[in-house]
Parts: C-alpha cells; sequence; structure tokens
C-alpha cells in the first residue's frame, strides 16, 4: 500500500489550486464586464431595462449556484455543442457574479446624493457624461470594499464547479481523498488552501471598508 | 424648609470625600454630601462641572477611585454584581435622553423591570403599570408605542418605569434638557408632586426657577467640587463666590 | 436542428420532487433554528459591549473567519467524509445539518453582532439602572431591537443557506437537487429536470423571505 505524504498532497492540490485562480478571475472579471453593462443598461432608463435587469438578479440571486451550474452544463449540450465542465463552469460563474456585482454597484450609485444629479444635469451634462464624470467616479470610491469582498464568494464559488467535473481545488481533493483513503487529512488541507485564497481578500476587504468609513466621519 | 444634618435620621445617600476621574482628568476632585430622606436637592453648574458624573456614581453607572458612597448605610460594591442590582432597586434613574425601550410598548415598558427583577406576577403588573401611568397623566397610553409619543410624554413614560421598582431615591440627570420648551412643564410637574409625596430626589437641573421652587436644598459645583450649599433662597437670592454669581448672571441673557 | 423540451416527464415524478421540497425545508429549518440560536451565542461573545474571556473571543473568532474563508461543499466534504477516519460516522442527513448549522452559525454570528454593537448606550444604561441582571439585559433589551435591524440581512443569508442545500445532494440527502438528479438519471431530460427544481428554488426563496419578514415582528422584535 502505497504511503502518501502530507507533503504530496499538497503538491497535488497545488497543481489544482491554480485552476481554482483562473476560473475565479474570469467568472470575476467576465462578471465585472457584464455586470457593468447591466448596471449601464438600468441606468439608462430604457424602457423595461429596470425589469429585466431586476429580474434577472433576482433570479441568480435566489437561486442555487449548483443549479446554474447544472444548467449551464445541461443546457449548452441541448444546443449540440459539445461542451467542457470549463466551459459551463465559466459561463455560469460568469453570470452569476455579473448579476451580484451590479446589484452591490447599483446600491452604491444609489447612494450617490441625488443632488449630485440634479447639480450635473443643470449644467447642462448629458446622461453619459453625468456618470462618466461625476457620479461614477464617487461611486467607484464605495463600491471597492463590497465589490473586493465579493471576490471571496466566487472563489468559494468555483469550489462547485467540481460537481460538473472540473478539476480545481476541491474536485482534485475528492479525487486525492479517494485514492489515498485519507479523507481527514485531504479535505483538511483542500480547506486550509481555500482559506489562504480567501482570507487576504477578507482582510483586505475590510482594510478598505475601515478606510472609507474613517474618510467619511 | 430648611435642612440640617439631623442626627437621629440617618441619611439616605451619604458621600465622603468622591474622586473620580476619566483618564488623566479629574472630573470629581473630593465631594462630601449626605442627603436626608425626603430631601429635594437640586444640584446646579456649568457644563463640565462634574454635576452629571457624580449622579451617575450613586447609582454605579461611573466608579469612583476615591472615597466612599453608601445608599441605606450599604457602601457601593461595584464588583458584587448582586449588590449592585440591590442598590439599583432602591435608586432609580431618569435620564436626559428617555431611553425607553423602543421594541415595547409604553405599559410593557414599564412592566419590564418588576417582572425581571422582582417576579411580579403579569396582573399585578397590568395594574401597577396602569396606576403609575395614571399618576403621570398618560392612562390612555397604556398600548401606545414609545416613538408615537411626544418627548415630554415619553419621560413622563421615562419617570414611570422608574416609580414602579418603588425606588426610595430617584436621580434625575437632566430630564428636561432635551425637550421642545412647550414640554417641560408637564415634566416638571410630575417631579413637583413627587417632591411633594416625600420622594428624595436628586435633579441635574437648569430649571432654575423649578429648582429654586421645589428643592430643599441646592448645590453649586463648580470644577469637580461642592463650591456651595444652602436652601434655594439663600443661594439664588445671595450667592457668596464669583463663580456662582457668573453662573447666575450668565442664566439671565 | 430542433430542441424538444419534455417537462411532462420531469413533473409525472411530482412524488420525488414534493419529497425534496420536504426535506430541504426541514433541513433549512433545524439549520436555522439552531445556527442563528447558535449564532445569537457567539455574537454575545464576541460583542464589544459584553466581557466575555478573551481565549473565548478568539476562539469564536477563528471559526467564524475559517467558516466564512472556505467553501461551504468543502465544510460538508470535511464532516461526512473526513470526520469518519477520526472515528466520527455521520448519516447523510446528520451531516448535512451539522453543516449548515456551522455555516450558518458563523455568517448570522457577524451579522448579529453588527445589531448588537449598535444598541445605544442609554438603553443599555437605562436597562441596568432598572436593576436587571447581564442576561436579562441582552435578551429583553438589546437582543429584540438588534434582531429588528439586522432582520434583513439575516433573512437573506438564511435564504442563501437554503439554496446551498442543494450542495447536500452530493452526499445523497434526499433533498431536491438530489431529486432532480435521480429523475434525469431516470428519463435523461436533466435540462428539463433541473430548470423545475430551479423554479423551485426560485419560489422557495421568494415564499421563506415573505415568511420570515411576517414572522420576525410577530415573534421576535415587536413591530
Amino acid at each position: 500500500m502505497v504511503e502518501f505524504s502530507v507533503w504530496d498532497i499538497l503538491r497535488n492540490l497545488l497543481g489544482a489550486a491554480q485552476w481554482t485562480v483562473y476560473l475565479s478571475l474570469i467568472a470575476f472579471i467576465g462578471g465585472g464586464i457584464v455586470g457593468l453593462l447591466l448596471l449601464i443598461l438600468r441606468l439608462s432608463k430604457a424602457r423595461g431595462a429596470d425589469t429585466f435587469v431586476g429580474g434577472y438578479v433576482q433570479l441568480f440571486q435566489g437561486t442555487p449556484l449548483l443549479m446554474q451550474l447544472f444548467l449551464a452544463y445541461f443546457g449548452i449540450a441541448l444546443f449540440g455543442i459539445n461542451t467542457s465542465a470549463w466551459v459551463a463552469a465559466s459561463v455560469a460563474l460568469t453570470l452569476y457574479t455579473s448579476a451580484f456585482l451590479t446589484e452591490i454597484w447599483r446600491g452604491c450609485v444609489a447612494a450617490i446624493p441625488k443632488g449630485q444629479w440634479e447639480a450635473s444635469s443643470s449644467l447642462a451634462l448629458s446622461f453619459g457624461e453625468q456618470l462618466r464624470h461625476i457620479v461614477l467616479p464617487q461611486a467607484i470610491k464605495i463600491a471597492i470594499p463590497p465589490t473586493v469582498g465579493f471576490l471571496v464568494q466566487v472563489i468559494k464559488g468555483t469550489a462547485l464547479a467540481s460537481v460538473i467535473g472540473f478539476i480545481e481545488l476541491t474536485k482534485a481533493g475528492t479525487m486525492i481523498s479517494n485514492a489515498t483513503f485519507k479523507p481527514f487529512v485531504v479535505y483538511s488541507c483542500v480547506a486550509l488552501m481555500y482559506f489562504v485564497l480567501c482570507f487576504p481578500v477578507s482582510l483586505y476587504a475590510k482594510s478598505l471598508e475601515r478606510k472609507m468609513n474613517a474618510v467619511r466621519r | 424648609m430648611q435642612s440640617a444634618v439631623n442626627p437621629i435620621k440617618p441619611s439616605i445617600v451619604e458621600i465622603n470625600g468622591l474622586r473620580k476621574s476619566f483618564g488623566s482628568n479629574e472630573v470629581l476632585k473630593g465631594i462630601d454630601l449626605h442627603v436626608q430622606p425626603g430631601e429635594v436637592i437640586a444640584i446646579i453648574g456649568k457644563s463640565g462641572s462634574g454635576k452629571s458624573t457624580l449622579l451617575r456614581c450613586i447609582n454605579g453607572l461611573e466608579v469612583f477611585q476615591a472615597g466612599t458612597l453608601s445608599v441605606d448605610n450599604k457602601p457601593l460594591l461595584h464588583d458584587n454584581a448582586q449588590a449592585m442590582r440591590a442598590l439599583r432597586q432602591r435608586v432609580g434613574m431618569i435620564f436626559q435622553g428617555f431611553n425607553l425601550f423602543p421594541h415595547l410598548t409604553v405599559g410593557k415598558n414599564v412592566m419590564l423591570a418588576p417582572k425581571l427583577v422582582k417576579q411580579q406576577a403579569a396582573e399585578a403588573g397590568i395594574a401597577q403599570a396602569r396606576k403609575l401611568l395614571t399618576r403621570v397623566g398618560l392612562a390612555e397610553k397604556f398600548d401606545a408605542w414609545p416613538d408615537q409619543l411626544s418627548g415630554g410624554q415619553q419621560q413622563r413614560v421615562a419617570i414611570a418605569r422608574a416609580l414602579a421598582m418603588e425606588p426610595a431615591v430617584l436621580l434625575c440627570d437632566e430630564i428636561t434638557s432635551a425637550l421642545d420648551p412647550e414640554l417641560v412643564g408637564e415634566v416638571l410637574r410630575v417631579v413637583e408632586s413627587l417632591a411633594e409625596e416625600g420622594m428624595t430626589l436628586l435633579m441635574v437641573t437648569h430649571e432654575m426657577s423649578f429648582a429654586r421652587k421645589v428643592s430643599d436644598r441646592v448645590i453649586f459645583m463648580h470644577q469637580g467640587r461642592v463650591h456651595e450649599m444652602g436652601p434655594p433662597n439663600e443661594l439664588f437670592g445671595n450667592p457668596q463666590t464669583p463663580e456662582l454669581k457668573q453662573f447666575l448672571s450668565s442664566l439671565h441673557d | 436542428m430542433r430542441i424538444t423540451l419534455d417537462f411532462w416527464s420531469v413533473l409525472s415524478e411530482w412524488p420525488l420532487l414534493v419529497k425534496g421540497v420536504a426535506w430541504t425545508l426541514a433541513l433549512t429549518l433545524i439549520a436555522t433554528v439552531i445556527g442563528v440560536g447558535f449564532g445569537i451565542a457567539c455574537a454575545w461573545v464576541r460583542s464589544q459591549n459584553t466581557r466575555a474571556p478573551g481565549w473565548l473571543q478568539w476562539v469564536v473568532g477563528t471559526y467564524v473567519e475559517l467558516i466564512r474563508n472556505t467553501p461551504f461543499i468543502v465544510q460538508l466534504f470535511f464532516i461526512f467524509f473526513g470526520l469518519p477516519a477520526a472515528g466520527v460516522k455521520l448519516t447523510p442527513e446528520v451531516a448535512s445539518i451539522i453543516a449548515m448549522v456551522i455555516n450558518l452559525g458563523a455568517y448570522s454570528t457577524e451579522i448579529i453582532r453588527a445589531g448588537i454593537d449598535a444598541t445605544p448606550k442609554g438603553q443599555i444604561e437605562a436597562a441596568v439602572s432598572l436593576a436587571l441582571n447581564r442576561m436579562q439585559t441582552f435578551t429583553r433589551v438589546v437582543l429584540p431591537p438588534a434582531l429588528k435591524k439586522v432582520w434583513p440581512s439575516l433573512v437573506s443569508q438564511i435564504i442563501i443557506v437554503m439554496l446551498g442545500s442543494a450542495v447536500c445532494g452530493q452526499i445523497s440527502t434526499q433533498e431536491l437537487s438530489y431529486a432532480a438528479n435521480l429523475i434525469q438519471s431516470r428519463n435523461f431530460r436533466a435540462f428539463e429536470a433541473f430548470i423545475i427544481a430551479t423554479l423551485v428554488y426560485l419560489s422557495l426563496s421568494v415564499g421563506m423571505r415573505r415568511l420570515l419578514n411576517w414572522l420576525g415582528p410577530r415573534f421576535f422584535f415587536g413591530r
């Protein structure tokens, strides 16, 4: 019977962890771009935009991420496209992230006092100019702490991609645990690695928030 | 009413050499005060003179560093939770900010402490609460919520709530300072009736005419010390020290 | 290319779905009652108003950060697969409940703590002046307004845990996602099965939010 050391386990997990990082970045950046577009759409007050984006957000916030992953995986397959777990996970997590980010950012824009809109429109700025020069710069400052905080949720969300077969940290953990018969050690290592990824981000988000509150006092 | 230290009747509140500091800032610099049962004492002075701090020492909300303080011949034991709770059943407090419990109706606000501390039965609690609310003129507000009441009404509920514990001494910490002027009178009338019934009252107040009318003794505090003390007519009519003279004249602006 | 969707073959298995929903709700109910209770206790420890011993604050703090910075699925797998190696064998249902309780406990600790720390100082002074002891002050004066203040966040977190319970199907707990998986393994209608399950989850979250928003004022914090 082959003896596996903790170092063997960690080494294998580290290899898989990089895919966790890649997937997180893709989802976060992709989700950020989609979320921003949705935000602008919502702010443009086009007809039905608010209902559409509102419904979109409700859908992703009110259903399990696991279901979203399954639907992406089987849904894309329906169209005859032979999809890998990687693509399905990327699509699902990107849309999931976009819904949450657009909602967070909407809150930040709503926190900008109405007077800012009124003052800038009195200066004859167009909607786009108001957004670009007056509202968004202020909203971005408020938005940074919760956005950084949500990155932690994204990293944790990638763990579910293991269920549709994507080989990231959790899936590797399951496989190694089955191979070594050491689930306690393996899953402890997996948890530890997620912690090492997430905790610094959490701390950073908290310190950003503290700085923000200090400034506003 | 003249008050001299009566050797036959023991003081209900006895303070000797009380010193209290906040960090390096000494706020009370040696207070001596003996309060007789049924006495009404008004404490006046500039802000920062230590008036509220002194009051809050008496029911243990502030901890003092030197000196002695006893209520009913029992010294304050800050570390003994049971002793402190016994103290607070004897000494009640009314706050400038009312501090009614927002999640309880007026009636429940009054009933809460007797129920929890004295295990008062529900029926007795309701009866007592109704009686006390009638006494402060708010019988019909039994089921109202605090945020539905005016400031003066809330403060009167706070008085009823403190009275529900049947205290021997009532501490009033600037209880009308946060009220709109037209609401001050209704609260003062309740306090006056308490004084007439013989409640021992220590009031920190800016209402000078009320203090003059109702109190047996007035204490003027200045920079953490009892600067002048005496019957109201003497203190207001014939101030001895320049500080008190200056304080009284500044009030008439 | 035509896509034919066949929802009926999924809906005809409705008893399985109902059983799944029942399990999801049962898991959530138990986890909520125990988890929020646990969260209140931990929030008390971590609050700056109370003076809990330092070592206890550290233990609770470590627990909270560990749970909040690791995925629920990993916590679940650790409890179900990992603990047996250390001698503790659990059924899928028990493991799921424990995982959900521990998870909700950590998140609600932070949420409730924020509410407790926002208590105006005067409220505590008034309670103390009325001779209430520490426990009475906490449960009767501090906690109800604190819960009212953080109720929306707490409700959102409970719903997140309910949605997270979908993962418990991976260890064969017979909740809704397990039911959907079972159905699609029989009739190969994966997309339809998961769409229906998703819509059920959506209704559950909307329904739970309404229910909890009705329940809160009634039972926990006055109006």
